[in-house]
């Protein structure tokens, strides 16, 4: 699965488009490392664990959205967007959506 | 103890202010030091390559960072809130957490070995607070992605090809 955030796969074309594909998580930290993550706010920097949390969530989140574009049998994703919102205390949404094509 | 709790918040405020100084500086030397190694992946935000770029393979990369303010000066820019204008000391925090996530991409996209990525987007998000009451954790997530690319070796090789001028200390 060729996975790109261009309009097209530089250095192929597409062929076939199949729509738009998407995949989501909600996430939330446990709780130690909530307490970890507000005495850090103190000194300010780096929340760490939260970046762990995302970067993870957000993987997530790719792999479902290619799952459902092999479903579609599509073999590429473009144009890739991210969208990022906090849904409840604590809980973030990461949400990740392209559009499901063939290319050659 | 009634006395001491009017000294807890002075205390916290200065605690902060000088360790929040303390890794705002240590961070930033940091970034100088990383950037200089970074600079061999060329990262640009235009999208569509110039007619005779041959691209070889390409895959998304992407590098975040979750940063938080210090207590002393979210104080501080409360206290600027009321009366408005350049709230200043929020805008070093987000300088840093972008460079710090361009810095993450570009490492990510060298370790898989691309050395140039198109069509760079710089995402920012305000993650919730942990606690009802408004107080707990605010943290501001920065997320930095684009398309990596590898050139076709025929025509990296070209003179003035992309190849040199995507990595000058190759």
């Amino acid at each position: 699965m060729i996975i790109s955030n261009t309009q097209e796969i530089p250095g192929k074309t597409i062929v076939e488009f199949f729509g738009v594909v998407s995949g989501s998580t909600v996430r939330a930290k446990h709780i130690g490392k909530d307490i970890m993550a507000t005495l850090k706010n103190v000194v300010g920097g780096e929340l760490k664990g939260y970046t762990a949390l995302l970067t993870e969530a957000r993987g997530e989140a790719m792999r479902r959205m290619s799952y459902q574009a092999e479903d579609m049998g599509a073999n590429a994703i473009v144009n890739v967007r991210f969208a990022t919102s906090s849904v409840a205390q604590g809980a973030a949404e990461l949400f990740a959506y392209g559009t499901a094509v063939t290319v050659e | 103890m009634d006395v001491l709790s009017y000294f807890i918040t002075p205390l916290m405020l200065w605690g902060a202010w000088i360790s929040g100084g303390i890794l705002e500086r240590r961070h930033l030397k940091g970034l100088l030091l990383l950037e200089s190694g970074s600079r061999e992946v060329l990262a640009i935000t235009i999208e569509d390559l110039p007619p005779d770029w041959h691209v070889e393979s390409c895959e998304l990369v992407m590098g975040n960072v979750v940063i938080s303010q210090d207590y002393f000066k979210r104080f501080a820019a409360s206290i600027k809130g009321i009366f408005g204008g350049n709230i200043g000391v929020f805008e070093p925090l987000l300088e840093r957490a972008r460079r710090e996530a361009l810095i993450r991409m570009k490492g990510v996209a060298h370790a898989r070995g691309y050395h140039t990525i198109i069509n760079v987007r710089l995402e920012t998000t305000t993650l919730a607070r942990s606690r009802p009451d408004g107080k707990g954790t605010a943290g501001v997530e920065i997320l930095a992605y684009g398309t990596a690319i590898t050139l076709s070796e025929a025509w990296r090789a070209l003179p003035g090809g992309g190849g040199a001028s995507a990595r000058p200390f190759a």
